[in-house]
């Protein structure tokens, strides 16, 4: 099945439904299907090719990708936020292609032989004026659909790729057809080249949910449109949270229309997390995890498990706040360890998921093992009860003298500090130890840290071993485009800023 | 007819259509209403009795997980496989994570 098909079925059941932007003005679902009925005509010079797409999150978006699936082309979105070294060099490899990307991204471009580049602006005004092309779209489930790069935080980022099944899967298995109110609207703040961008709009439109899209997320501009849309739902990554956090504390607003509020691509330290409980007490909260290579979600934690873990007192049961939930009913999670045997309950090792909406596979070739299951690169446990904990990229697992030691852990309790703005942690080699625990960490204004107050805290909360033996004090910590800490840098000793 | 995932299949003398999500190897006889249903809507209706309706968004499979399809429009039923009913798969209300 094609996933313009989606669009196919809920604009033939709903096509007044408002799809995308304002309640009032908004794009409906036949408009949507209108416009990428029409946009195909203009895709029809390079069969098979893939189309890339590095505007924001604009209604060129899905009229480009339900265009491209219908065009029988793969749909790449990449990142408008690279240097134009790397971003050269990516569109470079997907040549002969049609770049759709706002002038700033391609100027310095240069000529490239079999590259066709339009702005966002210029396509939508010839989809406008194009015939609407009457082909159907190909339902082969073993087509590529989106090509997406993987965010490279442990090295170079790889080309993931989602077919149509893996697209189809994943919306088919957990969202209803048009199951959403009417008065349902989904607040979208990540960019398109993101998986959440990609799947959240899929979600949303099968599920008749308006959306409304955020193309520079700002925490105050969020918080804004939250309340002047009247937004039910949204997705944040975990530093967008903190950052509407102080939104909400320093001004007081509680989003009274707001119902859902997810959040995933990477580890939400524990005071955020209970600092928006606390702040919003009327919101579902789910804590998602997933990869680009399996479509999205894998595992969440749901709205009760978050309100009985800041409910409770018993500590096994607070502690599902730092986990990512129980794997979607589609979906297997097991842990292995590093001789690829299953381990038992409470043990860590590496995470490996199977399922249908699990690609696992990129431009070069699948990884999936013989019986189906792809390793994530993801160190973690599963208790007794089923909760799954990330404990962070293997790479990021501190090995300290045969013990292994998860940074978020000491993270959580580094943010703790009142005079912490933000923290990292990372091993560095030692002789003895193997590894040694350092910290890197950025004082709240106007406050200044000492390495011996730090390590006292720390071994106030947690076991000596997690003590770090340094602590490097910093401007600020270096992150991904999407707020993902680079440890890899801070490792390298180099781009942070170390404080004056 | 065989299934494979992608076909799509009409149903001669209903508005019914399906999309095959999953499909088992081997030849299968396919009803939706008492006419069968095949990629091109062809065949005549016989004058069974229609019971039931087939909606719009649902998926339907046989109780083994083998055969699965997706109703993208609506019509009368019964959808039977092999002469068996195949019946809507009960959503699984999952919590919005995207």
């Amino acid at each position: 099945m094609n996933i313009a098909t989606l669009l196919d079925i809920v604009s033939s059941v709903e096509p007044d439904r408002i799809a995308i932007g304002d309640a009032e003005f908004g794009i409906t679902l036949g408009e949507l299907r209108e416009q990428a009925a029409k946009a195909v005509t203009l895709m029809g010079d390079q069969p098979g090719r893939p189309l890339l797409f590095g505007g924001t999150a604009t209604a060129a978006f899905p009229i480009a990708l339900f265009g491209a699936a219908v065009a029988g082309r793969p749909f790449a979105p990449i990142s408008y936020r690279l240097a134009p070294g790397p971003f050269t060099a990516l569109v470079r490899e997907q040549l002969p292609t049609t770049l759709v990307a706002d002038f700033r991204s391609t100027q310095d471009l240069g000529a490239l032989d079999g590259l066709r580049v339009t702005d966002p602006d210029t396509f939508l005004s010839e989809v406008r004026a194009a015939r609407r092309a009457e082909s159907e779209p190909d339902q082969d489930p073993e087509q590529p659909a989106v090509l997406l790069h993987t965010s490279g935080t442990t090295g170079r980022p790889k080309v993931a790729v989602l077919r149509h099944r893996h697209l189809t899967s994943y919306v088919l298995s957990g969202t209803e057809m048009l199951g959403a109110g009417r008065d349902e609207a989904a607040l979208v703040s990540v960019p398109p080249y993101h998986i959440a961008g990609v799947a959240g709009l899929l979600t949303a439109l099968y599920g008749g949910r308006r959306i409304v899209q955020l193309p520079d997320f700002e925490a105050k501009t969020w918080v804004q449109t939250a309340v002047r849309q009247r937004i039910t739902h949204a997705m944040v990554v975990p530093t967008m949270l903190a950052r509407i956090v102080d939104v909400l504390d320093r001004i007081g607003t509680e989003l009274p229309d707001l119902r859902h509020l997810s959040y995933g691509g990477g580890r939400m330290p524990r005071p955020v997390i209970e600092r928006a409980l606390d702040l919003l007490p009327h919101v579902d909260f789910v804590n998602a995890y997933g990869l680009t290579e399996t479509t999205s979600s894998i595992a969440i934690l749901g709205p009760e498990d978050h309100r009985s873990a800041r409910a409770t007192s018993d500590p096994g049961i607070r502690r599902r706040l730092e986990s990512v939930g129980k794997p979607l009913p589609s979906v297997e999670i097991i842990v292995r360890d590093p001789s690829g045997r299953e381990v038992q309950a409470g043990v860590g090792g590496e995470l490996w998921v199977r399922g249908p909406q699990v690609s696992g596979e990129y431009a070069a070739a699948s990884r999936l093992d013989g019986q189906g299951w792809f390793r994530t690169q993801d160190a973690g446990r599963i208790d007794a009860d089923g909760y799954v904990y990330v404990e962070g990229r293997l790479d990021d697992v501190i090995v300290r003298g045969g013990e292994n030691l998860s940074p978020g852990e000491i993270e959580n309790v580094l943010i703790e500090h009142p005079d912490i703005a933000d923290a990292a942690v990372f091993g560095v080699p030692d002789m003895e130890w193997g590894e040694l625990v350092v910290a890197a960490v950025v004082p709240r204004d106007g406050c200044s840290i000492e390495e011996a107050a730090v390590q006292t805290w720390v071994a106030s909360r947690l076991r000596s071993t997690r003590v770090p033996a340094e602590v490097r004090v910093l401007e600020k910590l270096p992150r991904n485009d999407l707020g993902k800490v680079l440890r890899r840098v801070l490792r390298d000793g180099g781009d942070a800023v170390a404080a004056g | 007819m065989e299934l494979k995932p992608g076909l799509k299949l009409k149903s001669a003398g209903t508005t019914a259509e399906f999309i095959v999500i999953r499909a088992s190897a081997g030849d299968v006889d396919l009803t939706c209403a008492g006419a069968p249903l095949n990629a091109d809507g062809s065949g005549t209706a016989p004058a069974a009795e229609a019971t039931g309706e087939l909606l719009v968004g649902k998926r339907y499979g046989d109780d083994e997980g083998t055969v699965e399809l997706l109703c993208v429009c609506g019509g009368p039923g019964p959808l039977l496989l092999n002469g068996r009913t195949l019946t809507a798969k009960a959503a699984k209300a999952l919590p919005s994570s995207d």
